[in-house]
């Protein structure tokens, strides 16, 4: 009995020894600046930035190359307010910030050539073909990817409504304070 | 006894405002003439919103199902009269935003008629649980105290637990509010009813009704109507505010604390509105879905104060018009209590099924004193009923550090407003609280998307490859295949030379040709 459990004991730890040196010994370093930028991105690998992805944006932006923090119009300034905080430089304004948006397609003038579906990174678009496609709104990552490929020109991005599910309080204005 | 402790403990902190009862304390209960238009919200409890179930043109009967629920936390919504639905429109909601939502249009034909094939349980003393529960559900009753919870979710205890108290809270420590006073005094012995099914629902033995010593009469009229009922005990207790907080009035009754994150029958009770007794009453003996709730408006700047029996979906601004209308000076008319209520931007907000009370307040009942910096007095953390720090989570809030707001526990706030009220300063502290709460919301809401957008491109890029490979492996099948043939045509075209011997397959030709 005795032995059995020494024996299995001492192969436990012999075996936790060992992952352990190798966990320390191969350990790969990844930068963690790299990581907390890509965290900061949608993740849409969407290319609008001229990355070729959102992990590629974020090593041109840690590698200390001039490369603008305003880059990604799915995360809008949210992302560039994030980024900048990151590197520790100054918000900047963004191009084209028209808040949160959303893909439509008008579906009456859609052939059913699913060109959007096959350019849309997340798959938030259903359709098959010669059948109208549509967008799931909650998917839809604001990327424009699908607006290129569309041979008919039927999709919009169009502004995502206010509605008391998105509402935000407005911050209190804080005090006043008037000095004599 | 049972875990009901013998002597009442206070909770932390808590304020005295003033009262204002005595407005409407003596007003009896009167049915609301019948609105000429409902607008009847899709959304009127916590949960998934309903999905509209009639079309435009539709005659309804009252009670007749027009919102189907979404879910399991959810409830469905009924017609409150007979009538014809007009369309579903979006109209102004009483939600802080001021923003529409989904409402049904109902214009009643006068006849009030229940569906006649709304049906109550027989024996509904004696009934399964799980009927009553079902009875429950189907009938779109939501706790009527202001939470708006669906109440066959809190008449199920969960596997393993059970609730060995069921707390009726008829303490209605909201200043002004007198609607479920009035209840009690007139409609005790339906409410003990619903007790009797609701315990049958629980299957537990011991029921307490905790009523403020504010409201003599109600207590009175329950305790007659309690007599012959022997398991179920009605308690006065002093008055402080925010005593009806849930978790607060378990403390004072039973003097043990829900924790944070855990509900009330972690504790073993459960805690249940009177007006919430009396829909289940209507709803398990005869079937009547909630369609009706009394209201209590009033203020000082009514002309004639007033408890009103009123169809959910009646916009306000029917019962103020009921009620004289307003005085000159109204400062601003709030929607529920005047600590947890929202200020209107427009009358036309409909009742829903979770509107205790209208006010229309004059300026000297509400206070709009500017801002001031905090002068760290520490008010506001002797008046916190959870005893947390508000002053510290306004702090984090008013400076944009949402990763901190859950180190202060901002989560486990009830939004009483004592902080607010006995704040030197006047700093808005519950506002900031409802900004750091949305903000916090918001900010999961957009790692879950990310980490969610993140799985799908990941899917989506596998799957591209997996497409890719299986094109590669076609290929070169297809390769292989060409080449088999080719060589098994030269291998036939070379035995045709040879001596006469059938070739069937390539393989043996192969053999053939090898040497």
């Amino acid at each position: 009995m005795i032995e059995a459990v020494l024996s299995m004991g001492g192969m436990a730890l012999l075996a936790g020894l060992g992952l352990g040196y190798a966990a320390i010994k191969f350990h790969v370093e990844g930068n963690p600046v790299v990581e907390s930028l890509e965290a900061a991105l949608p993740a849409t690998n969407c290319g609008n930035c001229g990355f070729p992805g959102c992990h590629a944006y974020a090593e041109a932006l840690a590698s200390g190359e001039k490369v603008a923090i305003s880059l990604c119009s799915p995360g809008g300034s949210e992302a560039m307010q994030s980024i900048a905080a990151i590197l520790g430089v100054d918000p900047v304004a963004m191009e084209t910030d028209q808040g949160p948006r959303v893909a439509m397609i008008h579906e009456e003038k859609c052939i059913g050539c699913t060109a959007c579906i096959k350019a849309c990174p997340v798959d938030a678009i259903v359709g098959a073909n010669k059948q109208s496609h549509t967008v799931i709104a909650d998917m839809c990552t604001d990327c424009e990817a699908c607006v290129e490929p569309c041979p008919v020109d039927c999709i919009e991005m169009v502004p995502v409504p206010d509605s008391i599910y998105n509402w935000k309080w407005d911050k209190p204005a804080g005090p006043q304070v008037t000095i004599h | 006894m049972g875990i009901l402790a013998t002597a009442l403990k206070k909770f932390h902190g808590g304020v005295h405002p003033k009262e204002y009862k005595e407005l409407s304390r003596h007003c009896a209960i009167e049915e609301l003439p019948m609105p000429k238009r409902l607008y009847v919200p899709m959304h009127q409890h916590i949960g998934a919103p309903s999905d509209p179930c009639v079309e435009p043109g539709t005659q309804v009967f009252k009670g007749q199902l027009i919102g189907e629920p979404n879910g399991f936390v959810s409830a469905p919504v009924h017609a409150p009269t007979s009538g014809t639905i007009q369309g579903i429109e979006e109209h102004v909601s009483g939600h802080p935003s001021g923003l529409t939502m989904p409402c049904a249009v109902l214009i009643p034909d006068g006849n009030d008629q229940w569906h006649p094939e709304l049906k109550g349980l027989e024996d509904p003393y004696n009934a399964d649980p799980q009927a009553i529960r079902d009875k429950v559900r189907e009938s779109g009753v939501v706790g009527l105290g202001g939470a708006t919870f669906p109440s066959f979710i809190k008449l199920s205890p969960p596997q393993g637990k059970v609730a060995e108290l069921l707390i009726i809270n008829g303490v209605e420590c909201e200043p002004y509010l007198t609607c479920d006073a009035r209840l009690m005094e007139e409609h005790s012995q339906e409410i003990i009813d619903g007790i009797r099914i609701m315990l049958q629902a629980l299957q537990t033995k011991q029921c307490v009704i905790a009523i403020e010593d504010n409201k003599p009469g109600a207590i009175q009229a329950m305790r007659r109507a309690a007599q012959e009922t022997k398991n179920v005990q009605v308690v006065s207790l002093p008055v402080m505010y925010p005593q009806g907080a849930e978790k607060q009035l378990i403390e004072v009754l039973i003097h043990r604390q829900v924790p944070s994150g855990c509900l009330p029958i972690d504790v073993g009770v459960i805690v249940h509105n009177v007006a919430t007794a009396l829909a289940v009453r209507e709803a398990v003996l005869f079937g009547h879905p909630l369609v009706h709730r009394v209201v209590t408006v009033t203020g000082l700047g009514i002309a004639r104060p007033a408890n009103l029996n009123v169809p959910v979906g009646t916009p306000a601004q029917d019962l103020i018009d009921h009620c004289g209308g307003l005085k000159n000076g109204v400062k601003k008319v709030v929607m529920g209590g005047p600590m947890m209520g929202v200020a209107l931007g427009d009358l036309q907000a409909p009742v829903v099924k979770g509107t205790s009370g209208l006010l229309a307040m004059l300026a000297r009942e509400t206070v709009q004193e500017p801002e001031q910096p905090c002068i760290r007095c520490g008010n506001c953390l002797q008046a916190c009923p959870v005893q947390l720090t508000p002053c510290e989570m306004a702090w984090r809030a008013k400076h944009d550090l949402i990763d901190q707001l859950d180190a202060v526990h901002l989560m486990d706030c009830i939004e009483c407003g004592s902080c607010a009220y006995v704040c030197p300063s006047h700093i808005p502290l519950v506002h900031y609280f409802r900004y750091g709460k949305l903000a916090m919301a918001a900010k999961k809401h957009d790692k879950d998307k990310a980490e969610l957008t993140r799985q799908r491109n990941q899917a989506k890029q596998a799957r591209a490859e997996a497409e890719k490979a299986e094109k590669e492996r076609k290929k070169e099948e297809m390769r292989l295949a060409s080449e088999a043939r080719k060589k098994a045509a030269a291998a036939s075209q070379a035995g045709e030379s040879a001596p006469a011997k059938p070739v069937p397959t390539s393989k043996p030709a192969a053999e053939e040709s090898a040497p």
